[in-house]
């Protein structure tokens, strides 16, 4: 009883409607950076509200070619901005709804001590490094953006290799058939040892995270009030855990 | 045309690995072939299996293990360092090794097929006229199996062109070295490329469709030349 009335309590603050007791799933698409966040962000929300987000992961540009072809997600946090406004560009995402819940940072990675720097990055004495492919993941763009700036792209480029999206990336990185790579300051933040370079905001542009709500969602409250969660302070809080700016 | 160019590095990849991928598994499939089909070992079947597990596992489990195997802390990484490489994992070697188990048994059993279908009489024939052993594989056996080994190598060549999964976890995606035809085709759909991906999509198509026509024919006339 107490619970039900403290589940309602809540719900009202979160500014649901009544119909919002009933709990309901919410697909979510995240965008493969954001993984361990959107987790414990889920968690978060589960408990406040009984709503359970399903969380599909993989890159931005996957993601949304599954929205386009009506795959059933109310909710799609992208890895960057173009993607977002796309999204509602096509009349796959609710006009309005867009906002930025999170700033990635990127992150120079390498389990090796003393690798991963950027005069390790300069001197180029690696075989591989690992990035997300730059055409379909935005932290992929983004380290293509810091080699330009460092001027080592045409020197590395031999060296590249992609991983689909950033989790396969650090994959590539953790098993050690990259010595190192770039990736999400959050896939990092956990892990001790190794080495890694906090890229300069300077040397790439900031990998703003937008969220949307889909076509498939326009009609849900739980949806909303999932996007309107990664906006409190509680949700704020775990971004900021995993490495994450502020984004509003 | 800027299509071709783009294009052309992953075709010529994919025909390549496809291509080499079939001759290195002609060499090794055919004795394992012919073992499994004239040894009388009681646990010949349980390597076939082994030799079949690539049809019923799915493509992630083998690229799962490949990526440990061929890396710098698996048996590859020890060896790697005799060509100058931390790891095979992203390079051709890799993906070719990948390629060689995924469609072992898609040469094997043509071939295992073809050698237990013409029974031992042939073969018991020619030693009576003294054939080597040597000699009879040669000018008995493997003639008689020829259309096994078309069949096989079809197969293997045409399902490692189709490969996708291995080649995904293991490649790394490098233009004109590990990014092949079915990686780049998940490449242009995941960035809303779409009439690359037509262009490729289609093309794979109308080949696999051109390819097992082919067989198809060629089995027919080969079992017409047989009969006849």
């Amino acid at each position: 009883m107490w619970r039900a009335i403290a589940g309602a309590a809540l719900a009202a603050v979160l500014g649901l409607g009544a119909t919002s007791a009933r709990a309901v799933d919410v697909p979510v698409a995240v965008a493969a950076n954001f993984t361990d966040a959107a987790n414990e962000i889920g968690r978060a929300f589960e408990q406040r509200t009984g709503h359970k987000p399903l969380f599909s992961f993989g890159a931005t540009g996957a993601l949304y070619t599954q929205i386009t072809q009506g795959a059933p997600f109310q909710v799609f946090l992208s890895a960057d901005q173009v993607t977002a406004k796309r999204a509602i560009d096509e009349r796959n995402a609710v006009a309005g709804t867009q906002f930025t819940y999170a700033v990635g940072r990127l992150v120079l990675f390498s389990k090796a001590a003393n690798v991963a720097s950027e005069a390790g990055l300069r001197a180029g004495t690696f075989q591989k490094i690992a990035l997300a492919n730059p055409t379909a993941a935005p932290y992929g763009a983004a380290a293509m953006e810091v080699l330009r700036s460092l001027n080592v792209l045409a020197a590395l480029q031999p060296k590249i290799v992609q991983g689909d999206n950033i989790a396969q990336t650090y994959q590539f990185i953790d098993t050690g058939n990259a010595e190192l790579g770039f990736v999400g300051m959050s896939q990092v933040v956990a892990v001790s040892g190794g080495s890694r370079w906090v890229v300069p905001d300077n040397l790439y542009t900031p990998i703003r995270q937008d969220a949307v709500l889909t076509r498939a969602g326009a009609n849900s409250t739980a949806a909303r009030a999932f996007l309107d969660f990664l906006k409190s302070p509680e949700a704020i809080a775990v971004m900021e855990k995993y490495g994450y700016a502020k984004g509003m | 045309m800027p299509l071709w160019s783009e294009l052309w590095p992953a075709i010529r990849l994919t025909l390549e690995l496809s291509a080499t991928t079939t001759l290195v598994l002609l060499v090794v499939g055919t004795p394992i072939a012919w073992w499994l089909a004239r040894s009388r070992a009681r646990w010949k079947e349980a390597v076939a299996a082994v030799v079949a597990l690539p049809l019923v596992l799915p493509p992630t489990v083998l690229g799962f293990y490949l990526l440990l195997f061929l890396g710098p802390f698996g048996p590859g990484g020890a060896v790697a360092p005799l060509f100058g490489l931390r790891t095979f994992a992203f390079t051709f070697f890799g993906l070719l090794f990948g390629s060689v188990l995924f469609s072992m048994p898609f040469v094997v059993q043509p071939i295992r097929n073809a050698f237990e279908a013409f029974g031992n009489r042939p073969l018991e024939v020619a030693a009576t006229l003294r054939a080597s052993p040597w000699d009879t594989f040669w000018s008995v056996a493997v003639p008689l199996a020829r259309p096994g080994f078309l069949t096989g190598a079809v197969l293997g060549f045409a399902h490692t062109v189709g490969e996708f999964g291995v080649v995904l976890m293991l490649g790394g995606n490098i233009p004109g070295r590990t990014r092949t035809l079915s990686v780049a085709i998940f490449d242009y759909v995941n960035t809303l490329r779409w009439s690359e991906a037509h262009w490729i999509a289609g093309g794979m198509v109308v080949f696999s469709f051109v390819v097992i026509l082919t067989m198809f024919v060629l089995e027919k006339r080969i079992g017409r030349l047989r009969g006849g």
